[in-house]
């Protein structure tokens, strides 16, 4: 059953490259699997539904998908929607229809093969399968600046992944394991010296290609001159590939991660608030929303660096859920902010915010839905951010009892600042974009409001953000019962 | 009672809903829906203060994971504190909406007004209601997207988009430290439940006394910024950038007395004999403001500015109340405050829809002969806000004075100095718009306003004098004590302040052209004041850009530029060299690097 979330996109951009009309089988696609993956919210089962095949024997390499936890549903989900809406989003230019829908379902097949692999190897190989379409859209169909954009992710990610893959095979070996699988790794322990260096790479690697201090520099531009659908679904879904692989693995190397807990505190501090200034100083939209979403990675390892300080899953039983709430919350809400961002720049031709202002006048319903995703960003409380961050804020309150702060209550009360400063650049961007006269960019002459056709990505996407933002449960439900039915590590058999 | 109390809080959220995704484009079922249901809030929470149960009922919002935290709450709470600050809420909100149906008669965005207002009754109940610090600190945040939704109505008015914008980034300054705050809380206490904070309080574990205290002025930071007070004042004056009816029931009534509303809650919960120094530090902070605010507010020109000033006055008397310990008077005047300063403004509301739009009250003058009623109503204001004997103001401020007297003298003197300046600010108002003659063209073609408007400004002046009295206070009123009233120290300050203040007003303003002090030095600190507005915007300029200009330099140059600048030059001469066997365009260089990718992979694992 898993495989075929997996499968359905695959086929469809196969379709597309033998040659069937790429739009329509790239929507029909996408559709089918965003109705299957929500429907499957309701009856997934971890032992039912997964499968494993042996594709090689020595080393034993399986092609094998199934449901970890309720963390491989919710971003199962968080992908489903965001590739549903990537497909409607962006003008495909005339003639490159093969290229760009077919590139659209390889990331989204390669996002959720990693999400729902069991085997590590082709949990990393499915993020590579997604990232080459990503390097190919952004230097042809890139705007802007888009080769230095597309080398600058190139190398960045290149390196990223292979920094990933010496840690998982440092990984692998360590443990002894004879096969890939996640669940023997799991069974398996790992000695504290190797551990120690595999948490080293891990946290480069996989912090690499979620753009964490002080590798953070190729996400802003790339996502700028990126294609809408491809800054999409990059950074709503790849992204969270590394915050995925972080979490995933920690069980195993969990002692070996304590030793970089300081070093990751910091970073992702600086993650919070030195990019939160560099984001402050944008003057385009686009370049702010990609900085902006480099921020907010540095809640997410908030969390992550609480789960390190606790020692294991259950000494911080929050921090888990926590991260992995903000995690489908910024996936959504980054998605709908560069799916309408484009939309702004297709219809003013500009997102300098001093050629823009008085949006809100001429295109009042892209007003609402730009701030809506906006405020969600900033966590307003009400859309699925805030669930996310407090939740975030109280993991790093959770073993704190009333004495003196420790580090990660002050790296926390640090972090919660970086919520001002993603006010303040949100707010100075919707207030030169959307507020004040209209000037000649925005002028009823030149600017109509969102079509039907347009509102349906950020239909989906503002539905999604409200129901989690209003009933977290909905979402956390499954995170916690199944789990507890079907313990981590029993799931591929 | 307890779907009463789950209608309470759901209608407004449904009525803005609706308004929002149905009926925007007929205005007229879109004010209806948003009058009809405050009026069905008032009237059920009527209802919920008839029948005078303390109840609670709560949903899991969050579910409980491990031992130590149990799931955050949805919950509503009905005691006293919330049935009376309902009544406020839901009453003031009523007869804003009744106002603001002539006000608002030729906006061309009114469905967007009302849906705002819904919108903000929501919050403001569910702020109202809430069981626990989360719950309050999640309504918290969305009475401040109300506020800033409606400061920004008239968003094409840059002056409008900024202040919005003020308010909300204030307030966020405001609400990082409530969060801190809260969460301090959780780890000391094991819980931001109030109920569960009471038991706690009763028998407390063994804790650290001053990790509470810094708690518990981590969460006033919250009412420092939703209630305006010192330092984070500076966004209430600029809120009256909004209709004037959003300023007379969220900027005057009801929103900003949130802070004071949250700190009753806290206080009525937890004992804080052993942390005096928070309450101390949060009465010298109410004390301060409410000075500062009173010597601003007597050189103001525009008449909402000079209700604004008075409004963190007397916030700053809440609060200050509050701090001393005594949460009855405080939110007593909370009680009293919001019928006479909704009254003013939604007064000063009907004087400027009279004058066409003109707020300046050196242009005004002369209007009680020409709006007779309107200059009843607010007359009535003006002497229950100046706390003139026999009217509400005058029981509230009684009892904040006596609290002031008996744990502080310089408060009690600095309370006595804000009574003068009250009469003083406010007599001038009264003289300078409403007596002498008309100083412009616009106030003299004015005329009464019509009876929708009228309605709410009678039925708030009526409850503006007698919603004072023990009768009223302890059937309506959040928290009352009643104080036996004696001719003590307390009766004869507020007195000689109403004498000395008026004497001073009536000297300088009886049939003044201009204002005979502005040329004063001291009253330009005042009437700039005091500078803060600027010192913050320097503050925000180096403080903020500046930096945040210097780091995305140093980001870009060493981080961007030198390092990955490099690395790419350097692979970007690798590609040119492999550029003669390839196609040289980026499209090989992918290719490239996906089948490097392969290659190594298959390398480091079947190799070996």
């Amino acid at each position: 059953m898993s495989l075929l979330f997996v499968l359905i996109p695959l086929l469809g951009a196969l379709a597309i490259f033998l040659g069937s009309k790429a739009k329509s089988t790239a929507i029909a696609t996408s559709t089918i699997n965003c109705i299957l993956g929500l429907g499957s919210v309701f009856c997934w089962r971890a032992d039912v539904w997964s499968m494993k095949v042996e594709i090689l024997s020595s080393p034993s390499l399986h092609l094998a998908f199934g449901f970890h936890d309720g963390m491989s549903v919710i971003m199962l989900v968080m992908s489903v929607l965001v590739l549903v809406s990537a497909t409607f989003s962006g003008k495909c230019p005339e003639g490159r229809e093969m290229l760009w829908y077919g590139s659209i379902l390889l990331m989204g097949a390669g996002g959720i093969g990693a999400f729902l692999s069991t085997d590590l190897f082709f949990f990393y190989a499915f993020h590579e399968l997604a990232l080459i379409p990503t390097f190919i859209m952004i230097g042809v169909l890139g705007t802007g600046d888009r080769k230095e954009a597309a080398w600058k992710i190139t190398i960045y990610l290149a390196l990223g992944s292979i920094i990933l893959l010496a840690g998982l095979i440092w990984l692998v070996s360590a443990s002894g394991s004879e096969n890939w699988l996640y669940s023997s790794l799991l069974a398996s322990s790992i000695d504290e010296d190797s551990q120690k260096g595999i948490a080293a790479l891990l946290l480069i690697g996989f912090g690499v290609l979620v753009s964490l201090f002080p590798f953070h520099s190729w996400a802003a531009p790339a996502y700028a001159s990126a294609p809408a659908p491809i800054s999409m679904l990059h950074a709503g879904i790849l992204k969270k590939f590394g915050l995925y692989g972080l979490i995933r693995l920690y069980p195993m190397v969990s002692s070996g991660m304590q030793c970089w807990l300081h070093w990751l505190i910091v970073l992702l501090l600086f993650n919070i608030i030195w990019v939160g200034f560099v984001t402050i100083n944008q003057k385009r939209l686009d370049h702010m929303l990609g900085n902006s979403s480099v921020m907010h990675m540095g809640y997410i390892f908030l969390a992550f660096a609480a789960l390190i300080e606790a020692g294991s899953l259950e000494g911080n039983p929050l921090a888990k859920p926590a991260a992995v709430t903000l995690m489908f919350a910024h996936g959504i809400s980054i998605a709908l902010l560069f799916s309408l961002t484009d939309v702004i720049r297709r219809k003013t031709g500009t997102v300098e915010f001093v050629e823009l202002g008085g949006l809100a006048k001429t295109a009042p319903r892209l007003a609402f839905l730009f701030g809506l995703a906006g405020m969600a960003s900033i966590g307003l409380p009400g859309l699925a951010n805030f669930s996310g961050e407090v939740l975030v804020f109280l993991s790093g309150f959770h073993s704190y009892q009333g004495q003196e702060l420790g580090t990660l209550q002050i790296a926390t009360i640090i972090a919660l600042w970086g919520v001002v400063i993603s006010a303040v650049y949100m707010l100075r961007a919707y207030r030169s974009t959307f507020h004040g006269e209209t000037v000649k960019a925005t002028s009823e002459q030149t600017v109509h409001d969102l079509g039907p056709f347009c509102q349906i990505p950020a239909a989906i996407l503002c539905l999604a953000l409200l129901v989690v933002g209003l009933y977290p449960k909905s979402l956390l439900g499954h995170l916690a019962e199944p789990e507890s039915k079907t313990p981590l590590g029993q799931t591929a058999k | 009672m307890h779907t009463i109390a789950w209608l309470i809080l759901g209608l407004p959220l449904l009525s803005a809903t609706c308004i929002h995704l149905g009926f925007k484009r007929n205005q007229g079922l879109s004010t209806l829906i948003a009058t009809s249901s405050a009026l069905i809030t008032l009237i059920l929470s009527l209802v919920i203060l008839g029948n005078g149960k303390d109840t609670s009922t709560a949903f899991s919002w969050v579910g409980a994971m491990g031992e130590h935290f149990k799931g955050i709450e949805i919950g509503l709470r009905i005691d006293q504190l919330s049935r009376g600050m309902l009544i406020v809420v839901t009453g003031v909100g009523f007869l804003v909406h009744l106002f603001s149906l002539t006000y608002m008669k030729d906006d061309r965005a009114k469905a967007r007004y009302f849906c705002g207002l819904s919108l903000f009754m929501f919050s403001m109940t569910g702020i109202v209601l809430a069981s626990n610090f989360i719950m309050m600190f999640i309504f918290w945040e969305l009475v401040g997207l109300s506020s800033y939704l409606l400061i920004g109505h008239w968003y094409q008015k840059p002056s409008a988009a900024d202040a919005s914008k003020k308010a909300f980034l204030t307030n966020r300054i405001g609400d990082f430290g409530f969060m801190i705050g809260i969460l301090m809380l959780w780890g000391i206490t094991g819980t931001v439940t109030f109920s569960e904070l009471e038991l706690w309080s009763a028998t407390p574990a063994p804790f650290n006394s001053t990790y509470l205290g810094i708690a518990l002025l981590c969460i006033f930071a919250g009412a420092v910024g939703k209630s305006a007070q010192a330092p984070l004042h500076v966004w209430l004056p600029d809120a009256m950038e909004g209709p004037t009816p959003v300023s007379a029931l969220i900027h005057a009534a009801t929103m900003v007395a949130a802070g004071v509303y949250m700190l009753a809650r806290f206080f009525t919960s937890v004992d804080l004999e052993i942390i005096a120094f928070a309450p101390q530090t949060i009465a010298w902070i109410g004390g301060i403001t409410s000075l500062l605010a009173a010597l601003m507010a007597t050189q103001q020109d525009d008449i909402k500015k000079i209700l604004a000033y008075s409004t963190l006055s007397q916030l700053g008397y809440m609060v200050m109340a509050v701090g001393l310990l005594n949460a009855q008077a405080g939110v007593f005047h909370l009680f009293t405050h919001a019928w006479f300063k909704a009254l003013l403004f939604l007064g000063s509301g009907a004087v400027i829809y009279a004058c066409h739009h003109e707020q300046n009250i050196w242009k005004m003058g002369g209007l009680r002969k020409k709006m007779p009623l309107t200059f009843l109503t607010f007359t009535i204001g003006t002497l229950a806000l100046m706390g003139f004997p026999l009217t509400a103001g005058f029981f509230s401020k009684e009892q904040i004075l006596e609290a002031a007297l008996h744990q502080s003298t310089p408060l009690f003197v600095m309370a006595a100095i804000v009574a003068t300046l009250t009469t003083f600010y406010m007599g001038r108002l009264l003289l300078v718009a409403f007596l002498g003659e008309n100083r412009s063209k616009n106030s003299h073609h004015a005329k009464e306003v019509g009876a929708l408007m009228l309605i709410p400004l009678v039925t708030l002046s009526v409850l503006a004098v007698i919603s004072g009295y023990p009768f009223v206070a302890s059937a309506l009123s959040p928290l009352y004590d009643h104080v036996d009233f004696h001719f003590g120290p307390a009766f004869w300050a507020s007195l000689t302040a109403l004498v000395v203040g008026g004497g001073f007003a009536f000297t300088f303003y009886r049939n003044a052209e201009t204002d005979p002090l502005s040329d004063k030095k001291i009253a330009l600190v005042f009437r700039n004041k005091f500078y803060v507005d600027e010192l913050y915007a320097q503050i925000v300029r180096f403080g903020q850009d500046c930096v945040a200009a210097i780091v995305h330099f140093i980001d870009e140059l060493i981080i961007g530029g030198l390092i990955v600048g490099g690395c790419s030059r350097a692979a970007e001469g690798f590609g040119k060299l492999f550029g003669r066997l390839q196609s040289g365009n980026l499209h090989g260089y992918a290719t490239l690097f996906g089948l490097g990718v392969i290659l190594l992979i298959y390398i480091t694992v079947f190799v070996p």
